[in-house]
Order: structure tokens, then sequence, then C-alpha cells
């Protein structure tokens, strides 16, 4: 859209100072400017924009709304526990908090339009007012007039009101069973790479900014198109980035050797701040400190991987061969002697009901422990420590019980730990627990 | 000329999207000789307006009531309550709101009823004046009547029905809803009361007619100041809402632009903004239901044949951690691109939950067409018969 906003009924300096806010979205703006029309006239009762996190739906309307100093509240669904709290907000921001005041305790839509009626014919609207709701997805678990209602307000009311909803989710999956009021629906686009250059530092040239913005976003660009993940990682990276500059090592149209600095620091970034394994905090002191130090940082998912007591371990391993492998196989696994077993019925498998990707079974205890007792090397006796061991790994989450509390004579279990965890785990008691899985025969 | 034209459409029609009337000369006639009945003669009636959203049912209630109170008579002594299933959920509600219609809380006051039935005929009552031999004539319009047949025993229906019937107080009942099947919902007691008069609104109008009704109220009255201008507009068919300062003229571009962006598939366009990472993820759950014809998947099954995919291309740009992939997973679930099967227990990890896909083949080809740079053999992927 070339040309400034031009609008009439506003004034010409504001829609200026509006263009210069939302730098890249000029279609945007002057789509809703359009829509809502000047602000003497009835706007459409019901307007609904979407589109992905961190896409500017909130703050392009915030910003034409502050601006143009029009009448209007903003109420986030999340807030709102109950449809009380909606309704002070509207009539506290429209009409002062006297208005509030008449509601009554626990007021039903009716009580708020009734309200609102006699507010509105005390103080009519000059100007056509904007509710406007963000999160509005969470208005579908609420009563179910409400929804309705609010698309038709401006009939209920008689009023100059207009209702803008704000969602991630598609209008589609909003609909009532018998229908409502439809609203315009008006779709905002993710605008990534000129917002970003945007945040540049001032020492060093856009150009400079705008390359180290190339690099990042080829690294992330493939996995989050999230605003706000993208300003983060550019702003925590942006140091490490600068490094070789400030050490003198290279100059700024050096892109290979920045590339080169750079590029393993964002990959692990990737797999570590992104996944909010380590907090920001962490990662910038890990920048800091050697490379060699930094590998003893422990991620949040490091903290699962407990010290267990020795039998425990083999406890855990035969939980999990008893998840992963069908029971008619345990002869063939576990029994010194298991004679011949007819090839075919066993390899029988096809990939779809491969265990590993179907999730754990349950299986019983007395299973569990016939797995056990052949897999441990030494004669164990079952006592009641080795119980005690079984109780302790389902408090520790490793195994979920699988049948219900009151079932005491034969409990039921699951294993809970992946692959990789049961690998390391027989790693360090020197037990090769791939031979014995009946998935990677 | 742009002001004057926006100020005109604005405030002559306070409904800004033009609906279709259905020719309905008849009905504005029959509905009208109702109303009247009751209000001149005492003659109790009920009838449901039944049309689907859209269909003018509102629009013609409001002509005939403009059309009643331009009588004297009927405007001093007809009453009037609108009632609306959305906002009167409940039958106590509704019951306080007709008090307040008829302005007779001070007469309520802190009366305790028994009964529904009890505080209606109180009201009905309270409504004859002086040595009038019978009460005022009312009015009750039930917008949403849908709503009310949910009401705990249909109570207000029931004794609004039974008040028409019998010859307590003339009081007309008209309920506007867009359920054809709304006599199904009726109790047997109420149904039995009800005049069985129903009044439907159809829109029959092919599109020649439709155009020409758009035409009829876009065309600007010949009182419009500037001539020439209001000659050009009236050169154009307008379906959108794009008038600007910039473009005072519609143009035929603009209705079509205005077009693809209503009719645009909410699903389509946001399949746009997904990273690649979550697009493969799409794309390899569609080859799971195309193999196993729809059964539920898990995150690990997506994540199996996303990788076998992998092992074709080679190519080291895609590989990704398995807590990556699962955080692109639960991106596409927040935005309900997939929905678990049953709500999520504790008792099953959360790789292991098994999800359905809802989105449906053709949605997800035609947004990879109109993706931004999709890379190619991502799209052949997509298009191979075999996963």
């Amino acid at each position: 859209m070339t040309g400034p906003l031009q609008h009439p009924g506003y004034d010409e300096e504001k829609l200026r100072k509006i263009a210069e806010l939302l730098p890249c979205r000029e279609v945007q703006a002057e789509l809703l400017l359009s829509l809502m029309g000047q602000p003497e006239h009835r706007s459409y009762p019901a307007i609904f924009i979407y589109g992905h996190r961190a896409s500017g739906k909130s703050h392009t309307i915030n910003m034409i709304m502050k601006e143009l100093e029009l009448p209007h509240v903003m109420v986030s669904c999340v807030e709102c526990l109950s449809v009380a709290l909606l309704f002070e907000q509207v009539l506290l921001s429209f009409f002062g908090a006297d208005a509030a005041a008449l509601l009554p305790r626990g007021p039903s839509l009716s009580d708020f339009v009734r309200i609102y009626r006699q507010q509105c014919s005390d103080s009519p609207a000059k100007q056509t007012r904007y509710i406007i709701m963000e999160k509005a997805e969470m208005l579908r678990d609420t009563d179910a007039n409400l929804l309705p209602a609010l698309l038709r307000l401006q009939e209920l009311v008689e009023d100059n009101v207009s209702v803008i909803l704000l969602s991630e989710i598609v209008w589609d999956k909003f609909r009532p069973n018998t229908g409502c009021f439809e609203p315009l629906l008006f779709k905002c686009e993710t605008i990534l790479e000129q917002i970003l250059s945007k945040d540049r530092h001032p020492s060093y040239s856009a150009e400079f900014y705008s390359s180290y913005i190339n690099i990042l976003l080829g690294v992330f660009y493939s996995v989050c198109r999230d605003l706000r993940e993208l300003r983060h990682l550019a702003a925590l990276n942006f140091s490490k980035f600068c490094e070789p500059l400030e050490e003198g090592k290279a100059k700024e149209s050096d892109t290979h050797k920045l590339w080169r600095n750079i590029e393993p620091h964002l990959k692990k970034a990737m797999r570590t701040v992104y996944l909010r394994e380590v907090s920001s905090l962490q990662w910038e002191k890990m920048q800091e400190m050697e490379e060699k130090e930094a590998g003893a940082v422990r991620g949040l998912s490091a903290h699962t991987h407990v010290e267990l007591p020795y039998y425990s371990k083999f406890l855990l391993i035969a939980a999990y061969l008893a998840s992963y492998n069908p029971a008619r196989t345990d002869k063939r696994f576990f029994v010194k002697h298991h004679g011949k077993i007819k090839k075919t019925n066993f390899l029988k498998k096809n990939e779809k009901t491969s265990n590993h990707l179907l999730g754990p079974k349950p299986f019983p205890l007395d299973r569990m422990l016939a797995i056990f007792h052949s897999v441990v090397d030494s004669r164990v006796a079952p006592s009641a420590s080795i119980f005690s061991q079984i109780s302790s790994l389902v408090t520790l989450q490793l195994l979920n019980q699988a049948s219900h509390d009151d079932q005491l004579d034969a409990p039921k279990y699951k294993c809970a730990v992946s692959m990789d965890f049961i690998c390391a785990i027989s790693r360090t008691v020197n037990f090769d627990i791939v031979k014995y899985l009946y998935d990677f025969l | 000329p742009c002001p004057l034209l926006c100020e005109a459409a604005h405030c002559t029609s306070g409904v800004f999207v033009l609906q279709i009337q259905s020719c309905k000369r008849e009905r504005d006639i029959h509905l009208l000789e109702l109303l009247r009945r009751t209000a001149l003669h005492g003659e109790s009636n009920s009838v449901l307006l039944v049309g689907p959203r859209g269909a003018g049912k509102t629009m013609l209630l409001k002509s005939v009531l403009k059309e009643l109170l331009k009588e004297k008579d009927v405007n001093k002594t007809l009453m009037q309550v609108h009632l609306n299933g959305l906002l009167q959920t409940d039958d106590k509600i509704a019951l306080k709101e007709i008090t307040r219609q008829l302005h007779l809380e001070n007469v309520v006051g802190d009366k305790v009823f028994g009964s529904f039935a009890e505080n209606l005929a109180f009201l009905l009552e309270a409504l004859k004046k002086g040595d009038r031999s019978s009460s005022r004539p009312v009015l009750f319009l039930l917008d949403e009547f849908d709503l009310f047949v949910h009401h705990k025993n249909q109570t207000l229906l029931y004794n609004l029905f039974d008040v028409s019937q019998s010859a307590q107080a003339p009081i007309a009942v008209v309920g506007l809803t867009c359920r054809l099947d709304v006599l199904e919902l009726l109790e047997k007691r109420v149904k039995s009361r009800f005049s069985h008069r129903q009044i439907h609104l159809l829109s029959g109008a092919t599109f020649p007619d439709y155009v020409q009704r758009v035409q009829s109220k876009l065309w600007l009255p010949e009182q419009f100041p500037d001539q020439r201008f209001a000659h050009e507009w009236n050169n154009s068919v307008k379906v959108g809402l794009r008038v600007t300062v910039a473009k005072p003229c519609i143009k035929p571009a603009d209705v079509l632009e205005a077009s693809r962006v209503c009719f645009a598939d909410a699903k389509a366009n946001m399949l746009h903004g997904l990273s690649i990472l979550e697009l493969c993820l799409i794309i390899a759950m569609k080859h799971l239901n195309d193999v196993y014809e729809g059964e539920p998947f898990n995150l690990q099954m997506v994540h199996n044949e996303f990788k076998k995919f992998l092992q074709r291309k080679s190519s080291t740009i895609y590989h990704f951690e398995p807590a990556v992939v699962m955080k692109a997973f639960e991106h596409l679930q927040q935005l309900e691109l997939i929905r678990p099967l049953d709500s999520p227990g504790a008792r099953t990890q959360r790789e292991f939950q098994l999800m359905r896909l809802l989105l449906d083949t053709s949605q997800i080809m035609e947004a990879l067409q109109k993706y931004p740079q999709c890379p190619t053999d991502v799209k052949q992927w997509a298009m191979s018969a075999f996963a």
C-alpha cells in the first residue's frame, strides 16, 4: 500500500504517528481503519481477528486505539474467570465506577445488558465504543450464550458499540451449534525480518545487524516462526556474535568468520534455551565461561536422571523389558534352555505394532519380578527392600501404576522412561538391553 | 465526495451487511393483521417466525411493529415485552424482566408468589386499570425462541401459551427462531396450547435478484450533492467493504479482492504461517492417515514417519532433536490443528498420547501450493503416494 494512512474523521497527525509505530503493517492498519469508519458512524457489530502468536493482532489494535484516543476497553479472557469480571471491566471503562457498582452479585448477562442500556441512555455514545477481547478462544468454555450475545451486542443494547475478538484459533471452531451473527474475519500476518532488524544495537551498523539476523533465521526459521522467541534469541546471542569483533579477530565484513563462530553456538541454543532447558540467565553465564566449563551446566531434564541403587536399576530394566516385549516372547529371552521356537510366528510383526511406537503396555508385578530374577546376575532373595524399591520407582514417576489403588493382590505397572534413559542405565550396569528387546531383533 | 458518501451509507442503515430480503408482502400483512386483532379487538394469538439466520425475521417484525404503532389507539394501549433467549436464560430472570418491562416493579414490591403462573396472572391483573373490563393487550416478543425451550419444564412458554388460549387477558406471543424443528422441541402440553401458526421466511432469491437488491440499496438518491460522483458510483456494484479515501470508486477488481478476503479458508491461511518442521509433521500425519485409514496416531509414530523421509533425503538441514520436534508438535496442538482423543490423563506419557488430525487432505494440499517458499523436496514428499 503506497502513501500514508489517510482517513476522514481522524487527525492526520495521529495517523502519521500510527504509521510510524506500526512499521510494516500499513495494509492491516488501513483495512482496520476502513472497517472502523468514522468515529461517529456505527461500525460492524463484530470483527474477528485471527493469526499466529506474535503476529501483531493486539499490538496493531492497541496502537490504533491509543493514538486515536477512541473509547475502548481491552479485556483478556484469560483474566475473566467469571463473566462478572468481564462485565465490571466493560462498565467501568465506559461509564465509570458507579455503573460498575450497580451490578448485582453474580450478575447475569441480562443484568449487564439492562445496566448498559440505562447508562447509555444517560450518556449516549458520541463515538464508536470498542470492546476488544484477547484470547477469545476462552469464551467457548464459558456459558453457551455469552459468545452469541457478545456478537450481537450492538443490537441488544442499541448503542454504537463494536466487539473485536482476537484469537489464535480459526473462527470455524468458535461457531455455536445453531449459528450466530457472523463476524467479519480478518487475518494478521506474521512479519519477521523487518521487525527483527529494527532491534539493532546503536553501536553497530544496520547491515551488520541484518547479517546477524539472516544467520539467526537460517538456523531457526525452519523450526520456529514466533516473533517473540526469535527476538529473545537474537538479544541473547548478539554479544557472542560480536565477540570476534571486540577481540579484534575479525572485522564487520568477515561474514564467514563470524558465521563459523556463531553457528555452533546457535545450534546449542536450539537444544537448550529454545527448549527452556536452561534459563536465559544461565545461558548468559555460560557464554561468559570457557567452552570446557560450559558443558558442566545441566539443563532441566538432566534433573530427571537420578542416581539409582544397583537393584533399582535392574528393577527398572526388568520393567522396561516387561512393558515393551510381548508376554509370549519372555520364554525365549529369559529362560535358559528354551528349546526350539518356531521362527515364523515369532518374528511376525509389522511396523505398526512396534511397541516403541505405540507406547508401554501394562504388566503384572509377578512378571516383572520373574524377569528381574532372570536378569540380575546374582541370586537375590525377594525381600521387603526389593519391594520398597519398586514403590520408590513409582514415586519417582519412573514407573506408573496402571491398576486401581484398591487392587492390592495383583497390581499392574507401566514403565515410563524413554529408550535413551534406559540405555544409559543399562550401560552403567554393563547390561546389553538391546539384545533383549523384541523390536530390535 | 467520499465523506458525504460514507455518512450517507452509515446513517441510513445501522446494518452494514446487506441482507437478502425475501418477498414478504403477504406475510407482512398477515402478521400485521394478527397483531392488530390482539391490540384492538382483545383476541389472543400466538405465532412463530421461522427462518435461517439473516433471513430478515427481526427486520420483518420491526417493520410490522412500526406499521402497527402508527395507529393512535394501538399506540395508547398496547404494551410490549421483548425477551431474548440469549439474555434471559432462566425463567426467574425472564419473569423479572417481564415485570420490569411492564413497569410493575412497584406494584409487585416484595410479594412472594407460589408459582410462575400466579406471578404472571398477578401481573396481567395489575394491568387492568380502573373500571376497564379487561386488561391492556400485551405483546410478547421472544427472540431466540429455541433457547426458551431448554428452560426447566418450559414454564414460561407453557404459561404464556396458556394465557393466550384462555380468556384471561389479550396477549400475543411472537417467537423468532432459526430452527425448523422447533415444534418438536416443545413439550406436549406446551405444543397443544400453541396455535401452530408458523410463518416461514426462506430466501428464494436468485443471484440476479440479489444483485438488483444490492444495487438498489447502494443507489445514491437524487438529492446527493455531487451529481457526477453519484453517477459514477451508481455504475458499479459493491459486495465488499473496502472504501477508503484513496479509492473512492468501486471497481470489479475490488469486489474480487474483497471476496477473496471474505471467503479465504482460515485454516489454510494458518497453515501458511507454520514453520517448515511443523509443516513436515503435518505431511507425515497425512501419510499416516492415508496408510492407516484415519486411525489415531501419536508423536512417536509421526516422528518415525518423518525420520523415514529424512533417510531418503540425507540432507542435514532437517535433523532435529526429539525435544524440538515435541515442541513443534505441541504448538500444533495449541493451534487446534490436532486434537487428543481423550482428555490427557497422567497415565500416558506425552509422546504416546493418541491424537487426530483436524485437517482435510485437500486443505493440506491446497495450503502447500500457496505456502511461501516451500522447499521442493517437502512438496514432492507430500504429493508422493507412498510415504
